[in-house]
């Protein structure tokens, strides 16, 4: 089955000003629909990477490519653009805005992809009750747990319906039993047709994804694939 | 455009479709409003300086306005046409004294259509008899001709004013300030002067053209001359001519009076006064517009802090919009309206302040209230200045933070 790479780095570097390499040259092609962990020592430069895929950041030298797109060709305004329609970020420490409920933080979503505001709203609370928080639309992230705002910043992140999700330790500041309704999320997204990409220190989580990718000093040192599980065994 | 992304990626998307979407006005607005509505206390106090400028700068140009107004109203009412030709000494010290004739010969003047006068009459004013004649409580006599009230535009307080028949017995008129100092307050009392008992029979209204006729007791040439040993000649001549003849007429008014020594009269246009008053009071409207600049410079020194600080607090929000889709463009805009918003806040609110204290002073005042619209755009126009130039730099600083430094720190 030959599927679309969404993400290919070619021999992609990083290097940060005082001599840090956090990438060596890293050679990745994610296709269409995949769900991968990233794992590996801290430092090792996984966020890093994830950064460049998500076009935050521009690799020192190699090329990336994400969904069709050379990024060394856009502009930092197409950049955005693509960001605005085509990636999903979920970050480990939420970054949801203090003060605003639910549904306007994940409406922020759509906010940079031109969608009027009663869209938004109306998209957000279908995203809401996609992640099953819609009985939580009213409240503001101080009213909600640790594991509801996750799922809050995972809705914000498919509200737009992206084709690449780049969480990066999306259940590191959570519970074993709020992680796995975030994993179980993040895994109906991807049966869906989403790419997604975790970061994740959690062995357990990595070993129920379909790949993982391993990083060492900046660079993959292994890259295995789990035998494909069928669409119904992996719920 | 339904551009489900997961078709056929490579033909649909190309570089050129990937344009940033603008964002509509009424969500620049709302960006910019959500750091505001999250500190509000903040928001009330930098907006407060702005606001203190603004009021005052309103409130001081309304004030200055509604004043000159009111005067200009009141030089409306009395006219300007009035002028005065008074007794001075001639140079050497010896007071001169006007032609009993005088007021004869300035109606003979062509544009001068009335003509008037008033005299000092030595009589010492006591409240009765019991007072010792050293005590004049600083009420002088005048002598005043029946027309004198209607040439000035004054008005009668109390009782009425001098008739033919009162101007011949010892009957008086008193200033509004004379009335006061010797404690009259009806008409019907006595006063005396030096010895003769006079009857009070009207208090008049202060006389705004010539304040000096408030702190006098008038009575009748005729009566002057037979109580109080009066020669008869006037002191104060007053006219009133065209309003265009005006300056005509007072080339030539003391030369009329006294055609042999103009040197000892003295020729004055009294409503001058009034109009002086108005210059007088714009030294200190400018030095009071001077302070409201500073405290606006000020002010917007505070909202360029606060803007300041805002970014630097605000560098995940700034991360995690970048990683939204934001453009560096979106992110300043944000910025810029944000502190619009602030000082626009201040701005309306100061304009509101200072057209309220404007128009309580003014009413207090009994003047009508004119805040001039031009002052208002001004204010406004000041504050969206102050918001641009306060919010250029932190909005310049939060669009150039790289993303992924902005998301960092958690
Ligand atoms: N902005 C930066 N400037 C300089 N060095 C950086 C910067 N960001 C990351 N690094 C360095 O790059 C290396 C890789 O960092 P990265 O954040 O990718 O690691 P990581 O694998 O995500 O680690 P962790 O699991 O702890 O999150 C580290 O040595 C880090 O110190
Ligand atoms: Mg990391």
């Amino acid at each position: 089955m030959t599927r679309l790479p969404v993400i290919e780095l070619r021999d992609a570097t990083k290097a940060y000003p005082g001599g840090v390499h956090a990438l060596r040259g890293v050679n990745l092609t994610v296709a269409e629909g995949e769900l991968l962990a990233v794992v590996g020592p801290s430092g090792s430069g996984k966020s890093t990477m994830l950064n460049v895929m998500g076009t935050l950041d521009r690799p020192t030298s190699g090329t990336v490519k994400v969904a069709g797109y050379d990024v060394s060709e856009l502009s930092d305004a197409r950049l955005s653009a693509l960001r605005a329609r085509h990636i999903g970020f979920v970050f480990q420490h939420f970054h949801l805005a203090a003060g605003r409920d639910a549904v306007d933080n994940v409406a922020d979503g759509l906010l940079y992809a031109g969608v009027p505001l009663k869209e938004r709203r109306a998209r957000a609370r279908q995203a809401l009750a996609g992640v099953r928080l819609d009985h939580r639309f009213a409240h503001t992230p101080n009213e909600l747990s640790g594991g509801e705002k996750q799922r809050v910043a995972i809705a914000r992140a498919l509200v737009g319906e992206p084709r690449l999700l780049l969480a990066d330790e999306p259940t590191g500041a959570l519970d074993t039993a709020s992680g796995e309704i975030v994993m179980e999320l993040l895994h109906e997204l991807n049966a869906s047709g989403t790419t997604v990409c975790v970061i994740t220190h959690d062995h357990a989580i990595a070993d129920s994804l379909p790949r993982r990718v391993r990083f060492k000093d900046g660079e993959i040192v292994s890259d295995s694939r789990s035998t494909p599980l069928t669409g119904d065994a992996r719920r | 455009m339904n551009n489900d992304p997961k078709n056929d990626p490579k033909s649909t998307d190309r570089p050129s479709d990937l344009k940033p979407s603008r964002l509509t006005p009424g969500d620049i607005l709302r960006v910019g409003a959500v750091g505001l509505v999250a500190r509000r206390a903040r928001v009330v106090l930098s907006a407060l300086g702005i606001a203190i400028g603004i009021a005052t700068m309103v409130a001081v140009v309304g004030l200055s306005e509604s004043s000159r107004a009111d005067l200009m109203a009141r030089l409306d009412r009395l006219g300007t046409n009035l002028l005065t030709a008074e007794a001075d000494d001639d140079g050497t010290g010896r007071p001169v004294k006007l032609p009993k004739n005088a007021v004869a010969m300035v109606e003979r003047i062509g544009p001068v259509r009335h003509a008037t006068a008033t005299a000092d009459v030595d009589a010492r004013v006591r409240r009765s008899a019991l007072v010792p004649e050293e005590r004049t409580a600083g009420v002088t006599t005048q002598a005043a001709r029946l027309d004198l009230l209607s040439a000035l535009g004054g008005e009668v307080a109390k009782g009425g004013w001098l008739t033919e028949a009162g101007e011949r017995l010892p009957t008086t008129v008193l200033g509004a300030v004379a009335a006061d100092r010797l404690g009259i307050t009806r008409t019907g009392e006595t006063i005396m002067m030096n010895d003769v008992r006079v009857v009070v029979v009207g208090i008049l209204e202060p006389i705004e053209l010539v304040p000096t006729l408030d702190r006098v007791a008038l009575v009748g040439f005729p009566a002057a001359e037979r109580y109080f040993g009066f020669d008869g000649h006037p002191t104060t001549v007053f006219e009133r001519s065209t309003d265009a003849s005006v300056e005509d007429v007072r080339a030539v008014l003391a030369r009329s009076i006294n055609p042999g020594s103009q040197a000892g009269i003295k020729v004055s246009r009294p409503s001058d006064a009034l109009a002086a008053k108005a210059a007088t009071d714009e030294g200190l409207t400018t030095l009071m517009l001077g302070l409201g600049a500073v405290a606006l410079l000020v002010g917007g020194v505070g909202v360029a802090n606060t803007m300041v600080i805002s970014v630097l607090e605000r560098r995940q929000e700034i991360g995690l919009r970048r990683s939204l889709g934001a453009t560096r463009g979106a992110i300043r805009l944000q910025f810029l309206t944000e502190s619009l918003l602030l000082s626009g806040l201040g701005g309306v609110t100061g304009a509101l302040l200072g057209a309220t204290a404007t128009y309580g002073f003014a009413r207090a005042q009994g003047w009508t209230t004119v805040v001039p619209p031009w002052a208002l755009a001004g204010g406004l126009a000041a504050t969206l200045l102050i918001g641009v130039l306060a919010g250029l730099y932190p909005a310049i600083r939060a669009s150039r933070l790289h993303p992924t430094v902005a998301l960092h720190a958690a």
